[in-house]
Order: C-alpha cells, then structure tokens, then sequence
C-alpha cells in the first residue's frame, strides 16, 4: 500500500455501505510474526548501529589502539576470523537447506538441516569464547584499550542475540515435534533463517569493522564527522 | 502456529476460570493493562512522596534532619527516573496502549497474548530491582536521572556503588519489557484491525500510541547501549565513557573515555522520549475533546500528519538539552533550528484542540475539564521551550529552576492531566461503573490551581537564577531574602496538590464500591471500545462475531442523523445515502 495516498485519505468522507464488507474472521498470525521479525531486526540494528557509532567516536581519542594495523596486534592476521566467519556461514546455509527441506517435504534434510545449522552456531560461539581466551592469553584485556573493549563487547552483544535465536528455534522445532506436521514448521522456520542471515550479516559488519586497521577506521570516522 | 497468536478459535472464547488464570498469569490484554495501571501508580505512588520530600528541603531548609544532601540528590533522581519512565512511560503505553489498541480497532486481543503477559511481569521486576536499590549500602544512586558519568559511579556521589548498578540493570530489564510489549503494539495496530478500520479510520488515540511505540522501539535501544556501556565501565573497569581522572587525590585506572558520547546517546534516547509520553497523551486527549464538545476533531488528517511528523523531527532534536555541555557552533545553531521547527506540528495539534471546541456542544464533565486543563498546561509549557530552544536564552536559564518549571509544565503535568482526563473518560467503561462527579470536580480544581501555584512562581525563581539541583540555596548575593518565602509557598502548594491525589484514589476506590452502573456508552461516544457487547467487556471483546467498521471515528453532530454520534460500526443511514447521490459528504 502507498503510505502517503493513505496518509492522503479523506476518511471523513463517504462512509462504506454495509453490503461491501466481508465477514472478517481475525487477523493473519503468519503475518503478523512476520511484521514483528521486521520490527525484531529494526530494533536490533539500531543497537548495532549505535554501538558502532560510538566505536567510531571513541576510536579518535589518543588512547585508542585499533586490534590490526601493526604486526603485533591480534588481527592484524585474521585467520581465526575468518574461521569463525565461516562457521557462522555454515550454520546460514544448513538453516536454508533446513527450510528447503520443509517446502519439498522431505524429513531428513529438514533434520540434518536444522541439527546442523544448531551444531554450527554452537560452534561458532564456542570458537568466538576461545578468542576471548586467546586474547586474554595474549595480554588483550576487557580493561587493557578501548578496542579490546568494544571486540569484548561486541562480540558478546552478537552472542546473545544468536543465543536468544537458538532458544526461538528450539521452541519452534519442539512445538512441531509435537504438530508431527511439517508444513506448519515452514512458516517460522522462515522467520528463523531470516534471522540467521540476518545476524550473519551483523557480523560480516562487526568483522569488518573490529579487523580494521586504524587508517581504515580513521576514514570511517571521519565520514561520519568525528 | 497458526493459533499461535490469537484468541479467536471457540475454544479460546471461554474466559480463563481460576484466579490465577483470570488475574495473576492473565493473556488478556485488559487484565495486563490493568496490571500495567496499577503497578505504575504504585511506584508513581512512590515517586510523588519523594518530590514532598524534596520539596520540604526546599521549602524549609535547615528543618528536617534526616534529609542531607545525599539524600536529597537521590530523591531527585528517583523522582525523575520513576515518573519519566515507570510511570509515565509504563502507564500511557503499558497501560493504556495494552487496553485500548485491541478494543478501539475491533480485535480480541493483541496478536501475542503470551509475550505480552511476559511484558507486564518483567517490566514489574525492573520495577522491583529499581526499588530495591533503596534498600541497599549506600541506597539508591544520587547522579541525577540523567545519570551523567563521570560523577554517576564515581565515589562521593551517592548510590555510586550499589546504587547506579541496580539502577542501570532495571532500566535495561525495563527496556526489553517494553520492547515485548511494543512489538505487540505495533503488530497488533498493523496487522488486527478488523473490517473496514483503515489507518485512517483510526482514533487519535491509537495514533498517538501506534507512533510512540514506534519512537519508543528505536529510542529505547540508545538508552540501552549506553547503560550497558556504563555498566563495564563500572565494573570492569573499562573506558567507554570515563576519562583519565583523579578522584579524592587518587589517580583511578579509567583511560580517555568520553562523557560527552554518553550524554549523546542518553539525549538521543532522552529526546524522543519526551514524546513517547506526549503522543499518546496527544491522541487521547483529542479523543476526550472530540466525545465531549460533540464535534468532529478539527483536521483529523492534519492531526495524523503532525503526529507522524512529531515522531520523525524527534530524533533530530536531541542535542538541545546539552547546549550548555558545549558543542561547535553550527551544531548549536541546527539543534535550535529543528526544535524550533518541531514547535509547528506542535502548535497545529493545539490550534486545532481548540478549533475543536469551537463552536462546540462543549459538555464540562471531569474528564473535558482535565482535557480543557491540559490545553493551558501544555500551551505555557510548549511555550517555554520555545525560550529555551535557543542557545543564548538556554545557556544562563539552563541550571536554574525555569528549566524544571518548563519541563514540569509540558511534560510532568501536561501528560498527568491528560492521564486523568483518561482515567475519568474510559473509567465506565473499564469498570462499568460511573464516578463520583463531584469529588472529580475537586480533584481537578485542586491539581489545575495547584499547579499553576506551584510552577508560575517556579519561573519567575528560574528568572532570578535560583539554580536547580540544589540542596539549599544557602547565602547568594543576587537572590533576595523574598525568593525562600516564594520557595516555601511552592512547597505548600505541591504538598496540597500531592495530598489532592488522594481524593482521587479514593474517588476510584468508592466508586468502584458505590458507583452508579454506567451503562452501555455513557459519554454517546463514536469509538469501537463503547460498543462491544458487555460493560465492562468480557475476555474476547466482541461476543461471536468482530464488529465492522463503516466510517471514520468522529462522526458526532452528524446533519440529519438521529443522534448526536453516530458510531464507527453503523452502516451508512438513509439520509446519507441521498446526501452521497448528491455529491455533498455529510460532514
């Protein structure tokens, strides 16, 4: 619907006649979870955004060390991010062979799908808790610089939403289990690899922006007027 | 899943039938509203004594012993932080959102009964670990509700221990509360509107609710961040936010944070925040003038638009509250230009508030009385800010008492009244019966007087530059003797009105006992909420079968018809037919 030919409307005027009006028999709960994954993702950007907008104007204070750029700092090689990425990545695709599997029908690729897109986000955060280790190991403290902290941060943030959306899943899939139906699974399951996809994207970001060498992160900030 | 939403299969029909069902874990969205009311004007409750005590301070210094300075900052603080966001936040959305937005569009309920529950009983934890913190070492924080760092955790400000944690993880378990409740909200306005209840056909009121939860859904986040931020820096020690710094001849192991990032992202939250509030009370108070003047509201299209309109410019306005923190100069001269841009839709809503009564079949009742109360509060309140919109007014008026008296005025009282304008209009219908006219009278007479007394002289305090914040104002050379005398004045005055709001407690509470059965739609008003089957409506709203909507939510005083409203769920009448072969609308 165009917004502004309905903000447009001149409701005042020509009241509906009676005989135009269906039988209504209550809103769509398939669009409505819809609506509210897309208000879910609005609220959740804007926590990332803001995040990374104070990033970038704490990145310009003197004291601020960015983790790559010199060969000393952690990410200046970043193998171990990239591994994980491609966890994540692995736990997108295996959800998208899941829903695949629910639109043909077929059992056993939804079950691996789903068990392996659960294994690899398990992974993937077991791996991002094994950086923390590293870099603590490392010298890289919470406290230690401003960037530490925000990888810290950030990297914590992403882990609980991906917590939060196995919790949605496992809802889901034992709602179904017990529905022993697989076309009802199709529509949240949907909902659910939107938000897989989603998160990944978030940390293709985060990614980005925490490998960053200071240069790179300089620029940013300076686009954005700090 | 696909029942997963809706009360709406037979089965569903049946109201729970145990208590605890019914009241306690109730999926019934008046029931959460009306969980939502009460806990709100509990803590508002709570809130409103600590302002009598910050009063008496004021009022009377030197005359109470156990008020010192510490405590004194933290009243101040849990008076703002409770009203701004516990209260008024929680009771406008919370609770009137939850028990509006399905009735006024012809749902059953929202369309995630289960999270919306899960809403009230996590927004009433934050509620409780907020008031914990008067209970723990040290007691509640001092830093003020803006809770500015590096002061908020540093030692010598009250609280700075205990005291700021709880407060920061309260506003975040709020946080999340409200976000379950506004995504209901926003889901249920676009996607349960029964037949023929277009965007357009809407009320006022879902307008104003609908637009704030949307402000609410990205302001709120920016609080969050930085209350999470400020909650590392407090215990793990890291430096988002704190600068390098000695505290008591002590050099602490903060780096250069920057305290300026959080009063950015607070104001960025604290901004659209003010009309989180406001919005709602926008839209419920043109409803209110509607029923009442038996008019159609002036402009409802214009309406709509400068509530839209509000919401967006008021992510664009934020950094007026901090131009005393400093800012380049072009920054100050945008901010003041876009506040000043926001005052147009602003003023549009009250010209057309009172382009409303007109001309009128204005019926003073207590809730028109309260609506017409608000019309001046707001009007002098918005009219203030207009002063302090600029930078060079701001700066040597912004610590003193015309920037409490300013914001008291436009978004302390002006919400209340139009609270209670709410509370006494939709009082029938959500107990089906009617309240004692005459104390609501007093009620009114009382608070809008009161008010006036409190806060008129509080600007003219501002002007003299009597500085906010204060404990005492101890011996200031450019006060005179006579401002303590204007002071305690004030303080008389708000003890009044404080005390005033028990007759309208008890007002609920007898009425509720001895009031006279309302009946079907008492106020004749056009609105779905009056017209479902039973007073007060039962789980389900609507009987077997959702109503239909014929027409657009005002049509009182309608040529021709009958009545004086003719409403929302009635077909087109004969004489409109004719009316519409002549190519002439009816109103």
């Amino acid at each position: 619907m165009n917004i502004f030919r309905m903000l447009r409307d001149k409701s005042w005027l020509h009241p509906t006649d009676a005989a135009t009006l269906a039988q209504y028999s209550g809103p769509d709960a398939q669009a409505a979870m819809r609506v509210a994954l897309r208000f879910i993702l609005a609220v959740v950007s804007v926590i990332f955004f803001l995040f990374i907008i104070t990033f970038l104007s704490r990145s310009q204070y003197p004291d601020f060390q960015a983790l790559a750029g010199p060969p000393w700092q952690p990410f200046s090689d970043p193998s171990r991010l990239w591994f994980n990425t491609a966890l994540l990545a692995c736990a997108s695709f295996a959800i998208q062979i899941g829903l695949g599997g629910t639109r043909t029908g077929k059992l056993n690729v939804t079950v691996t799908g789903i068990s392996a897109a659960v294994f690899f986000t398990v992974m993937f955060l077991v791996a991002q808790f094994d950086l923390w280790l590293h870099l603590q190991s490392m010298g890289f403290y919470i406290a230690g610089n401003p960037a530490n902290s925000y990888f810290y941060l950030l990297t914590a943030i992403h882990g609980l939403h991906l917590i939060g959306g196995l919790l949605v899943l496992s809802n889901v899939v034992f709602r179904v289990w017990y529905d022993n139906s697989l076309e009802s699974l199709t529509a949240p399951l949907q909902l659910c690899t939107t938000y897989w996809h989603f998160l990944l994207g978030v940390w293709l970001v985060l990614f980005g922006l925490l490998a960053s060498p200071p240069e790179t992160i300089n620029a940013l900030a300076a686009m954005c007027g700090f | 899943m696909q029942e997963v939403a809706i009360a709406d299969l037979p089965d569903e029909m049946h109201d729970p039938q145990t208590f605890i069902t019914k009241y306690i874990w109730s999926q019934d969205h008046k029931v959460i509203a009306i969980q939502y009311a009460i806990t709100a004007t509990f803590v508002g409750l709570v809130a409103l004594a600590l302002s009598a005590l910050m009063r008496l301070q004021l009022g009377f210094p030197d005359t109470f012993d156990f008020i010192d300075p510490s405590a004194y900052l933290q009243f101040v603080t849990m008076h703002g932080m409770i009203m701004v966001v516990y209260l008024l936040t929680a009771l406008l959305l919370g609770g009137f959102g939850n028990y509006m937005i399905p009735l006024m569009l012809g749902a059953r309920d929202m369309v995630f009964p289960y999270m919306n529950m899960l809403s009230y009983w996590t927004y009433l934890l934050s509620v409780l670990i907020l008031l914990a913190s008067f209970f723990v070492p040290g007691g509640p924080t001092g830093a003020g509700w803006t809770l500015y760092p590096p002061q908020a955790i540093l030692q010598g400000t009250p609280g700075y221990d205990w005291g700021i944690i709880l407060m920061l993880v309260s506003l975040a378990v709020f946080i999340i509360a409200f976000t379950m409740g506004g995504l209901n909200y926003v889901t249920t306005v676009l996607q349960a509107r029964t037949h023929g209840m277009t965007l357009m056909r809407m009320p006022l009121t879902i307008w104003g609710i609908f637009t704030a939860t949307i402000l609410a859904l990205l302001a709120f986040p920016a609080l969050l961040v930085s209350a999470i931020m400020m909650l590392l820096d407090k215990t793990l020690g890291t430096s988002f936010f704190m600068p390098a710094l000695v505290s008591l001849g002590e050099s602490l192991d903060y780096t250069g944070g920057s305290p300026i990032l959080f009063q950015h992202l607070f104001w960025f939250f604290g901004h659209p925040e003010v009309y989180i509030v406001a919005l709602p009370a926008f839209g419920m108070v043109s409803d209110v003038l509607a029923t009442h003047a038996r008019k159609n509201i002036f402009g409802y299209r214009m309406m709509v638009w400068a509530i839209v309109g509000i919401g967006g410019l008021s992510f664009f306005v934020w950094a007026h509250h901090m131009y005393v923190s400093g800012m380049h100069p072009a920054f100050g001269f945008f901010f003041a230009t876009t506040t000043l841009i926001i005052a147009v839709p602003t003023a549009i809503k009250v010209y057309n508030w009172v382009l409303t009564l007109y001309r009128g079949n204005i019926h003073l009742t207590v809730p028109m009385l309260f609506a017409i109360g608000f019309i001046f509060t707001f009007t002098h309140g918005g009219l203030t800010g207009l002063f302090l919109g600029n930078v060079v007014v701001d700066l040597p008026l912004s610590d003193t008492y015309f920037v409490v008296a300013h914001f008291h005025m436009v978004m302390g009282v002006s919400p209340v009244m139009v609270l209670f304008a709410a509370i006494y209009h939709w009082f029938p219908l959500i107990t089906g019966k009617m309240f004692n006219v005459r104390l609501g009278q007093i009620h009114f007479w009382f608070t809008f007087l009161g008010t006036y007394a409190i806060y008129l002289p509080m600007h003219y305090l501002g002007f003299l530059g009597v500085p906010r914040r204060y404990f005492a104002m101890g011996s200031t050379d450019f006060i005179p003797e006579s401002a303590q005398s204007l002071n305690a004045s004030i303080t008389v005055s708000a003890l009044i009105v404080g005390l005033s709001q028990l007759i309208f407690l008890y007002n609920i509470y007898w009425s509720m006992r001895n009031g006279k059965p309302a009946g079907h739609n008492p106020w004749g008003a056009t609105s779905l909420e009056w017209q479902t089957p039973d007073v007060p409506p039962h789980h389900g709203n609507w009987g077997p079968e959702l109503p239909r909507v014929y027409r657009w939510a005002y049509d009182y005083s309608v040529p021709g018809a009958k009545e004086d409203f003719i409403p929302q769920n009635h077909p087109v009448t004969a004489e409109e037919q004719t009316e519409e072969g002549g190519g002439e609308s009816h109103s």
